[in-house]
């Protein structure tokens, strides 16, 4: 377990290995605040999303999955997509009502970023890569916590660098959306190295 | 009475204005019934086909090692790893694998595997086996070729690996795939006993490992060790032995 | 140049959603390990942004507000899974290759944003323009790229030797890099670079008074 929670959030992270969430994380970044925010927000709706849409996958949609309803020939897994998704806006749905009530400063600075993560790639990317794997359940809560705080760490640290090099005098056509793909390819090759660890 | 036409009744729905409650759910459901029958009419009407392509895509891997083996198209047959019977067809179920039993970093298992059978006149001659399991980083799949004996190895090869270049995946390579003919599977007291070593092997159940490839040889070793057990074909091979009369 | 020409034109180079609007880049460079993989991504993606762009428009003035935007994603994610059982029935090979990418259409910003941004305040016809020009400024930068690392990481192109590598008995050392992910992130950062240079009007201004002290 120790081994799939390191790779998710390393080896496999959901940004720079994979590309996932580009659209928020590339227009986020720029400031750590922010950034900081989304990232809390995407830890959240991960860990929720992700068992959840196991849930839904192994008990209705899966093949075979029915068998408890005396319907095991039944495969509904070409419906789980959409399914993923109407559990990721209900899950992100909800999120905004509990922000608005118990963090409205939170939910201000967000603002129109909450709602955008329904179509974040990286949340309906990790529950379709957990449904493609087979993940059990208690793999799928790991798995989903772990890929959040990956997209997470890769945000922040980008607008960390964001932030820094803003001032910096760089080649008019590479400012900002540029070199932020640089920035990020860097980081996607550091975050590879971590693919040599030994996990015991 | 104003004409129940459906016309009409369609066009007053539609004059609705969009926050009317009976709209927004008039929309709705309909939105989601032509939704759903489209992609239910499609998921059904291309299941054929991509089962068959399923089917295929197993099949054509092993093609490659039928050239080596120089044997014939082979028999596919369903069979239920928990009885080792045949059955006629794959529900797709699955099988969660505790730890203790996950030879192979697994997490679980099919309920029904495809094997391949080579039989000349009814008597055994070849059998292929699906096998797969955790290497160094990347899941390995193969498939290995037992002879009538099942015991003593014909052929073993992987189709799909991402292990580090160079190193584990030499594991492809076909001079290393051409240590396995000949190895032996279990000793006299039929303890699985076949290994991937560090360095050269020595007899008929050691390997020779790759150098700088230990843990993908080791991946190997557990994935044999969880395929050839309980857990894996062994009902299987076992129904097979008393059926030779064994 | 007549409106509709220029609904469909623009979206390819003086508009194109990936450099100059940052969207859909999820899927685009996961796929482009490869040119094969690249069109065959974009065919789906223009199949998906074509079809959802025009449906919407279609029934654009009957959609209740506080129901917009699930209801896009329905109809967006309708047509994907029907595109990905497609796949999957008559080009299987090409579908394992592109495993879960194809069903994150639904959530390319490319998708949801026409529908959002154009086809509900346009006509039917103007929309589906505008989602085949964008489709094709996808699939610009997706083949160029997909172009770039298949060329330079394997030596050939749509599965055929251009390069004869070292590994064939051939001169050429293939890029390793080009088949890793940051090999996409700098290409893209290349291209938007160039594409800023000859257009710098697309470029973005430097910022006139550092912030010391950021607001609290």
């Amino acid at each position: 377990m120790t081994e799939l929670l390191l790779r998710a959030v390393f080896t496999d992270n959901l940004a720079l290995a994979y590309f996932l969430g580009m659209c928020t994380f590339l227009a986020v970044s720029r400031h750590l605040e922010t950034a900081f925010g989304l990232g809390l927000a995407i830890i959240v709706v991960e860990t929720i999303t992700v068992p959840v849409n196991h849930l839904l996958f192994a008990g209705m949609l899966g093949p075979g999955a029915l068998a408890w309803l005396g319907l095991g020939d039944v495969d509904l897994s070409f419906l789980a997509l959409i399914a993923s998704i109407g559990v990721i806006a209900a899950t992100v749905q909800i999120l905004e009502m509990v922000l608005d009530r118990h963090f409205p400063k939170l939910y201000r600075s967000l603002g129109v970023y909450l709602p955008l993560i329904t179509v974040n790639c990286a949340i309906l990317g990790a529950s379709l890569f957990m449904i493609e794997r087979r993940y059990t359940f208690y793999e799928s809560a790991v798995y989903g916590f772990a890929s959040g705080v990956g997209w997470a760490l890769a945000i922040w640290a980008l607008a960390a660098l964001r932030e820094r090099v803003e001032e910096s005098r760089v080649p008019q056509g590479l400012r900002g959306l540029g070199l932020a793909f640089m920035l990020t390819g860097f980081m996607s090759m550091g975050f590879a190295v971590f693919g040599g660890l030994k996990f015991g | 009475m104003a004409s129940a036409n459906p016309l009409s009744w369609w066009r007053g729905f539609l004059a609705l204005p969009n926050d009317n409650l009976a709209k927004t759910l008039g929309v709705a459901f309909l939105v989601a019934l032509i939704c759903s029958l489209l992609v239910s009419i499609t998921a059904v009407a291309l299941k054929p086909l991509r089962d068959a392509n399923r089917l295929a895509d197993s099949a054509a891997h092993i093609t490659g090692m039928l050239e080596i083996l120089g044997a014939g198209l082979p028999d596919t047959h369903f069979v239920d790893l928990a009885t080792g019977a045949y059955v006629d067809h794959d529900p797709g179920t699955r099988t969660d694998l505790p730890e203790e039993r996950d030879l192979a970093g697994l997490g679980s298992r099919e309920d029904v595997a495809t094997v391949f059978e080579l039989r000349d006149g009814g008597k055994l001659k070849l059998v292929i086996l699906p096998v797969r399991g955790t290497g160094y980083q990347s899941t390995l799949k193969g498939y290995l070729a037992l002879e009538a004996d099942l015991n003593t190895v014909a052929a073993l090869s992987f189709y799909a690996q991402e292990e580090t270049p160079g190193l584990g995946a030499r594991i492809a390579e076909s001079a290393w795939q051409a240590l396995w003919p000949g190895k032996r599977l279990a000793d006299a007291e039929d303890v699985i006993r076949i290994e991937v070593v560090k360095g050269a092997g020595a007899g008929v159940h050691q390997v020779d490992g790759i150098s700088g490839a230990t843990r993908t040889g080791t991946g190997i070793t557990n994935l044999m060790r969880f395929w050839l057990g309980p857990d894996g074909y062994g009902p299987y091979l076992q129904r097979l032995r008393k059926e030779a009369g064994r | 140049m007549s409106d509709r020409l220029r609904t469909l034109i623009d979206p390819i180079l003086v508009a194109n959603p990936v450099t100059l609007q940052v969207l859909g880049i999820c899927s685009a460079l996961a796929v482009t390990t490869s040119l094969a993989t690249a069109l065959v991504m974009s065919a789906a993606l223009i199949f998906v942004l074509t079809l959802s762009s025009g449906v919407i428009s279609l029934i654009r003035n009957h959609i209740p507000r506080s129901i917009r935007l699930i209801v896009q994603i329905t109809i967006i994610a309708s047509l994907v899974i029907v595109v990905d059982q497609m796949l999957q029935a008559y080009l299987f090979a090409m579908s394992k290759r592109l495993s879960v990418f194809v069903g994150l259409i639904v959530s390319n910003c490319i998708v949801l944003g026409r529908a959002e941004g154009f086809a509900m305040h346009n006509r039917p016809g103007a929309s589906l323009l505008d989602a085949i020009g964008n489709g094709l400024g996808y699939a610009l930068i997706l083949a160029a790229i997909g172009t770039v690392r298949e060329l330079l990481g394997a030596g050939t192109l749509m599965g055929f030797t251009v390069l004869p590598t070292t590994a064939h008995g051939g001169w050429f050392t293939p890029w390793g890099l080009m088949a890793l992910p940051p090999s996409a992130f700098f290409l893209l950062g290349l291209l938007v670079w160039a594409v800023r240079a000859i257009r710098p009007e697309q470029a973005e201004p430097l910022r006139e008074s550092p912030d010391v002290e950021a607001p609290r």
